[in-house]
């Protein structure tokens, strides 16, 4: 099908974008790269009287180092993102991440930022933006402020922020020694929204103890879930047997939705699985060898 | 500005090395301008919602659905579509040539999007495997037979290609 009818702005400041979703509210649309907002006006799930397009906006691109990790402006597209070398040697799992996201040809038009905005339960973003702590800096005319990651994200396709605020950035620390990271996702097909998917991390301190680890769920709920009862597993170095338990535990309570290419029910069963695969690499990433038993 | 604002747009392109412009409505994808300002119908609309990638087509350089892409944002881009590959007269391109000698068809609705694809993804990897040309194909693969033929012509071309640069 056809968008319905809308009229299309394209500012080329920050400023200007920002006092157009200002002036037209609820009526306007920031438009990113598109990938995923253009078939949601196609299927008219959505329909706006306004489109403010980013894609002129120079400043809201680029990848910055920045205190020891990376500022990566919104408007970065994901085909930048994949092959940038500071991506890969800061952030890995973006690198990672990245890769697992629809087909080369939507990488090249979706951006960090739209991917975020969206709110999609199954994006990859998400998940690797709540496992690795980043926080989001959001800008309106009335200035500009930073949340957490975990605070942005609200239930499917929703997020906190309100009509007239914009993602402008994604801060993402750098992974630290000891740091193991890893992304899994089941799909049917190559590029294939995931039907359950994990992103990890850990840190294996210098007595050989894992800390701060992160396990979050995508594409189980409305919005990526961190599995704090896994979590708590691996900081306290459960065995292999505790874990694999405590992840059941952690996802006894999800009620993920049938759809056309998988049950609820199977989602669930296989969410258990995919976690404890990222588990097991990241845990082999951060070094010294396998789960400790 | 006001709600009775324009909803559309003049927009300016290059497509195939030729300027194209007009009067745009503002909803009107990439994908039916070329079809119906262009009239360039090498580009196939399939699904319409970024699914099937028949309608990839190079967006200054890069392969890109052109069903989610508005032609407006286009303005001022320069488009390859499959009818520029070769120009009248003009001898194939390798891609091009592999994929008939390989019957790399199918039914054909998908070939074009194919096509723009396979010279997009050989450009960035010149040398791939196996699974990086099933990876590269990941976006295209529509829904009839079993792409043997598609992927016997990536490797033709990708060799061509490497034979090319050896001369």
């Amino acid at each position: 099908m056809k968008p319905s009818a809308f009229t299309y702005h394209a500012p080329t400041t920050l400023e200007q974008a920002l006092e157009l979703l200002e002036e037209f509210g609820d009526d306007a649309k920031a438009l990113a790269g598109g990938q995923s907002l253009v078939p949601m006006m196609a299927f008219r799930l959505a329909a706006f009287g306004h489109l403010v397009d980013l894609g002129r906006i120079e400043s809201l691109r680029g990848i910055d180092e920045r205190d020891g990790g990376l500022r990566i402006g919104a408007g970065t597209r994901q085909c930048v993102l994949e092959t940038d070398e500071r991506v890969a040697r800061l952030t890995p799992i973006v690198t990672e991440a990245t890769r697992l996201i629809g087909h080369f040809q939507i990488r090249n038009r979706g951006t960090i930022g739209g991917s975020l905005a969206h709110a999609d339960p199954a994006a990859e973003y998400s998940a690797v933006a709540l496992a690795t702590d980043a926080t989001v800096e959001v800008a309106s005319t009335a200035g500009t402020r930073t949340l957490a990651a975990d605070d942005l994200f609200e239930s499917a396709y929703s997020t906190t922020l309100a009509p007239s605020e914009l993602i402008t950035a994604i801060e993402i620390p750098a992974a630290r020694a000891g740091d193991g990271f890893a992304i899994r996702e089941l799909t049917r097909r190559m590029g294939d929204f995931a039907l359950a998917g994990a992103a990890v991390r850990v840190t294996r301190d210098g007595d050989g103890s894992l800390s701060d680890a992160r396990v979050v769920a995508f594409a189980v709920a409305g919005r990526p879930l961190r599995l704090r009862e896994a979590e708590q597993a691996l900081n306290s170095g459960a065995a292999a047997a505790d874990l694999a338990q405590a992840l059941e535990r952690a996802t006894s309570d999800l009620e993920p939705a049938d759809d056309a290419v998988a049950t609820g029910h199977y989602r669930k069963v296989v969410i258990g699985h995919v976690a404890m695969q990222a588990i097991q690499q990241a845990v082999e990433r951060a070094g010294n060898g396998a789960t400790q038993q | 500005m006001s709600e009775q604002a324009t909803r559309s747009h003049t927009v300016s392109v290059t497509v195939n090395g030729r300027e194209f412009e007009g009067i745009v409505e503002d909803r009107k994808t990439l994908a039916d301008f070329l079809r119906e300002d262009c009239v360039l119908t090498g580009t196939h609309i399939g699904c319409e919602q970024g699914v099937c990638g028949a309608c990839t087509v190079l967006l200054d350089g890069a392969a890109v659905r052109s069903c989610l892409v508005f032609a407006v944002q286009a303005d001022g881009a320069s488009i390859t579509t499959i009818e520029g590959l070769a120009p009248d007269g003009a001898p194939l391109t390798a891609v091009q040539q592999a994929f008939m000698d390989n019957h790399g068809l199918q039914c054909g609705f998908c070939t074009a999007g194919f096509v723009i694809s396979v010279e997009a993804f050989l450009r960035d990897h010149p040398n791939p495997t196996d699974e990086e040309i099933r990876e590269g194909l990941s976006g295209n693969v529509c829904r009839c037979t079993g792409y043997q033929g598609i992927i016997a012509a990536v490797r033709q071309a990708a060799a061509a290609s490497a034979q090319e640069v050896r001369r």
